[in-house]
């Protein structure tokens, strides 16, 4: 009977402090859950937890997410699952609630207002360097030719909201589906 | 109804996210500001910086909030649930019946063919971030916080959440 709850309670444990020490994404909270699970824990082995990760990889969402309901889910079932995403997303989603809370409250005093402003040229730049990143990778697995004309044709359907950015993503999902997969150098995806 | 709509703005995203939360971000603020209209772009990039000043995975600590701001503590569990469910449900129901697709050469490069459109759409958002800074805070302060804070991300690597403290700071003494 002991193991049968024990394990929800090393979930909660390994999924908070997941959830508490990882900043920065993905690559902060790939190793350590890779740590708690196959290093501490021994659920999986290190083949298994790479499979998992790369097949996690083909599917849309968020990296975190997808690993820590995984590992809840065969570790625990369904209430595995719940457990681990509660514990990884609770501590940081409440903070935040907090914390903005407060901020959009006293948004009329003038410093407040001072605060929001001096932020946003920081957070143009921190997307301006995921756009370069983008590019960059982009470049790398399509050439530079197709990266620059993907991005400078799709750039005026989004600026003049030609039509919803689903329809342009999952246009570009179906055209990775469906065109023949070619070496290097293959055909332009439709847009 | 407005959980639904909340629902729905954070589903479309979930689903066709590939590329991890910098994918998710153009993705969910076409859907709040443009879409919706239930924030301006600045208030957005205002809940992205204090986004990254906080642990924890970023597209629950963006859905969490919007759906409270928009619809109370029941818009955001819902907002938090759908931003959680698509890729959970596949994740699981998949896993177990096509495991090879991992190594299918189709499915590996969606990210790749995904990719240069969320570039696009992320530019998009940068070039309104500076229209609307140098209009509402004027060109010397943005330029100033904006070159400052390149030189300290990309050559000494210093940590965000730093990064946006200071900004904070700097906002509340200097910018009026």
């Amino acid at each position: 009977m002991r193991a049968y709850y024990r394990v929800y309670l090393d979930l909660l444990w390994i999924f908070l402090k997941v959830g508490v020490l990882g900043f920065g994404g993905g690559p902060a909270y790939i190793p350590l859950i890779q740590r708690e699970v196959v290093t501490n824990y021994r659920w999986m082995t290190d083949g298994e937890f790479s499979s998992v990760l790369a097949f996690a990889n083909t599917l849309p969402g968020p990296i975190s997410i997808k690993m820590a309901g995984f590992v809840g889910w065969k570790e625990g079932g369904c209430p595995g699952l719940v457990m681990a995403l509660l514990f990884l997303i609770s501590p940081s989603s409440l903070a935040m609630l907090l914390l903005f809370s407060t901020f959009s409250a006293y948004k009329d005093i003038p410093w407040v207002q001072g605060m929001g402003r001096g932020v946003i040229p920081v957070v143009a730049v921190m997307l301006g360097i995921l756009v370069k990143g983008f590019l960059k990778n982009s470049t790398v697995d399509m050439g530079l030719l197709r990266t620059t004309g993907i991005f400078v044709l799709v750039i005026p359907v989004f600026l003049f909201s030609l039509v919803h950015p689903a329809i342009v993503i999952v246009l570009f999902i179906l055209a990775a589906l469906l065109l023949p997969v070619q070496s290097r150098r293959g055909k332009e995806p439709s847009t | 109804m407005i959980y639904w709509q909340v629902f729905m703005a954070f589903f479309i995203p979930g689903i066709i996210g590939y590329g991890g939360a910098p994918a998710y971000i153009p993705l969910v603020e076409y859907e709040v500001v443009h879409r919706y209209g239930w924030m301006t772009a600045g208030e957005f990039g205002e809940l992205l910086a204090f986004a990254n000043t906080l642990p924890g995975p970023l597209i629950t600590k963006m859905s969490g909030v919007i759906g409270y701001e928009i619809a109370g503590a029941a818009g955001a569990l819902v907002g938090l649930a759908s931003s959680i469910i698509p890729s959970m449900v596949l994740m699981i129901i998949l896993l177990g019946i096509i495991y090879r697709l991992k190594d299918n050469p189709r499915v590996k490069r969606i990210t790749s063919f995904v990719r240069p459109v969320v570039a696009a759409m992320l530019a998009l958002m940068v070039y309104n971030y500076f229209i609307n800074s140098f209009i509402d805070t004027g060109l010397y302060h943005t330029a100033g916080i904006a070159l400052a804070s390149f030189i300290l991300l990309e050559k000494f690597k210093v940590q965000p959440p730093l990064i946006i403290i200071t900004a904070l700071l700097y906002g509340a003494l200097f910018i009026r």
